[in-house]
């Protein structure tokens, strides 16, 4: 059995805009899609019960609009989804979102937990390491290949170190956050899509799993946004003049050298 | 416009679109160069399900509704106008014929491997002197004990390069006028059945259009679709449908035109400014915008009432011709905006603006629809 935390975040190819308050994005027009890196947990998640059998569960924490990358990842393959849906919810940090994923997940039968090693809008890498954490159960992150053993009671990863890997070795239950090049996530097929409207989608509210409202949303956060910042415009490129090729060489190198200050 | 959608379609839409800019997308321009149909690329697609969108599961299809189909055409078609039109012409005019007028065993027989996109369908009614007046068929499908021997030359048959399941339509009564054609099933392979050179078009090219001649072809009676002069009433039920699927078909080349106008004019500089901010080019995106969602709404008002049951012929008919010309003007206006560059291969707007325009010609011309929606105004 494995659990998928999944996250919905807006397309990369969507024109970020902040809001009017300098703390937060625009979140109207904007196109939301699944976590890349959630989408190889996901992956991963699939191929380990298409070799082991069992069930994978999709858990994740948002507005109504998240169920849309949740039957995905049932069209691709998964076979329930949880939803925590609830108001209050809204503008947790990601401590808060651990917890509310964590709550689900403590009362289910798991050998896997995958997340994503970090979502592509705040970039923060916390949630996995702290659903984990709250579990008390190994976390192995930024993971790029995954072998769980044949008896099934331990699991082998790669993780890429500064241009060499670190292999380590841990029991289950544990709990892995996906990087890039773990591995291909499959397309959702349309028969899929089609059997993934009839697999079982929960909601839940933070009530439902006997939490306290009080420590989720915006005023708890313990982790606060001062202040977003667009990044500055990009500036034009710059041609290298002279007579010859020696001549644009040196002039290249001092350019680099003295004002991109990268050599 | 997402609004008008279910949750299902809207997984859909993701789901194809994601298939498209990783798959399609990087293969679109050399596809195009080439003429090349990407074999890879349509087997990845027939495993998706792409091939048999409507048709039931238990035959190998998707079983999904009208609506989701026409948000596969246009995203498809958003990436390669020629595949888009592949997959449209092998649902709509190809398989769903079989699946309204055939037999059980002809249903068990030829959808399975077509829904899985195991074997591609193509519609043959056009001839050199027959196109929007199909009563001017000359092929003829003549009984000779157990079988059809087959005559004719068709041309302009869209997958007719790959096709293996085709619906000819042919005289079986040479002397009954209208009422004598019916549609007869010819696989390819079989003695006399001949595939002619691939036509050079001017768009679609990834699209393998080619001629389909048959010389004494000979075919099983059981390959009789519907009864004997039931041809025109088949072909016309199929390009009710048919039509839906090229207008969704122009929705996407004119989005992916309008998007990459929009892209460029806001990086073009000219004067000292992007080229966005001269009111002249504000209002052709304003112009392309405007059109592009209208168009997408008649063709999803179309394909709803499609679901419903309801008639939708006349809808149909606005949407396919609306599209086309939606898509022709916001290509053109595209390529306006990108200047030189769009009259450049380097760009993708000047494969648009080629795509674009057979789109009003074929599957019943601006002109034919323009009738159809007027007798429908009029009487």
């Amino acid at each position: 059995m494995s659990a998928s935390g999944v996250k919905q975040v807006p397309d990369t190819e969507t024109q970020i805009r902040i809001a009017p308050d300098g703390q937060s994005i625009v979140k109207d027009d904007i196109k939301w899609v699944m976590n890349p890196y959630d989408e190889f947990g996901v992956e991963e998640a699939l191929r380990i019960k298409e070799k082991f059998g069992g069930e994978v569960t999709i858990v994740s924490l948002g507005p109504k609009r998240v169920t849309e990358s949740i039957r995905t990842a049932l069209a691709m393959g998964a076979d329930k989804g949880v939803l925590i849906n609830d108001p209050s919810a809204e503008d947790s940090d990601a401590l808060a979102t651990a917890r509310a994923l964590a709550a689900v997940i403590k009362d289910m039968e798991y050998d896997l937990i995958f997340t994503g090693q970090r979502g592509v809008d705040d970039d923060m890498g916390l949630v996995g390491a702290s659903v984990a954490e709250i579990l008390g159960i190994p976390q192995l992150s930024v993971i790029t290949k995954v072998e769980v053993s044949e008896d099934g009671t331990s699991v082998k990863v790669e993780r890429p170190v500064e241009g060499q890997t670190l292999t380590i070795e841990s029991p289950l239950p544990a709990l892995i956050t996906a990087q890039k090049g773990l591995n291909e996530p499959r397309y959702a097929s349309l028969p899929g899509i089609m059997k993934a409207k009839k697999k079982p989608l929960e909601e839940k509210t933070l009530a439902d799993l006997g939490l306290d409202a009080s420590q989720f949303g915006k005023e708890a956060r313990k982790l606060k946004v001062l202040e977003l910042t667009p990044p500055p415009q990009r500036q034009a490129g710059k041609i290298i003049d002279g007579e010859t090729p020696e001549e644009k060489a040196a002039e290249l190198a001092r350019v680099l050298h003295e004002e991109a200050k990268v050599i | 416009m997402d609004i008008f959608l279910s949750e299902k379609n809207r997984v859909v839409r993701q789901s194809v679109r994601r298939f498209c800019e990783k798959e399609i997308k990087p293969i679109a321009a050399e596809i195009d160069r080439e003429c090349s149909f990407p074999w890879e690329v349509v087997e990845k697609m027939g495993r998706l399900g792409y091939f048999g969108i409507q048709a039931p599961r238990e035959l190998g299809g998707a079983g999904l509704d009208s609506v989701s189909y026409v948000i596969v055409i246009e995203e498809i078609s958003k990436g390669c106008a020629g595949l888009g039109l592949c997959v449209s012409v092998h649902n709509s005019v190809a398989l769903y014929p079989i699946l309204a007028f055939g037999t059980r065993e002809q249903k068990q027989k030829w959808v399975p491997p077509l829904a899985r996109g195991q074997k591609i369908g193509a519609f043959c009614l056009t001839e050199p002197n027959a196109g929007s007046d199909a009563s001017g068929i000359e092929a003829t499908a003549i009984r000779k004990g157990d079988h059809y021997v087959l005559n004719g030359n068709k041309v302009f048959v869209t997958n007719g390069g790959v096709a293996d399941t085709c619906l000819i339509f042919a005289r079986t009564d040479p002397g009954a006028g209208s009422k004598g054609i019916s549609v007869v099933i010819a696989e390819r392979g079989t003695p006399g059945f001949v595939v002619g050179d691939l036509e050079d078009l001017c768009g679609v090219r990834a699209n393998p259009v080619s001629s389909i001649r048959l010389y004494d072809c000979r075919v099983p009676l059981e390959n009789l679709l519907g009864k004997e002069g039931m041809g025109l009433r088949i072909g016309l039920t199929a390009l009710d449908t048919g039509r839906l699927g090229i207008a969704a078909q122009g929705v996407g080349i004119a989005q992916a035109a309008f998007e990459e106008a929009t892209k460029y004019a806001k990086q073009r500089k000219q004067f000292g400014v992007p080229i966005s901010r001269h009111q002249a080019m504000g209002m052709m995106i304003a112009d392309m915008a405007t059109q592009v969602d209208a168009a997408r709404l008649l063709v999803l008002r179309a394909a709803v009432l499609r679901d419903q049951g309801k008639p939708f012929s006349r809808q149909s008919a606005m949407a396919k011709l609306y599209a086309s010309e939606t898509s022709t003007s916001v290509t053109d206006m595209a390529v306006q905006i990108h200047g030189g560059y769009g009259y450049s291969k380097a760009y993708p707007v000047e494969r648009y603006y080629r795509d674009a325009r057979v789109t009003r010609i074929y599957e019943g011309t601006s002109e034919i629809h323009r009738m159809v929606i007027a007798r429908s105004v009029l009487e």
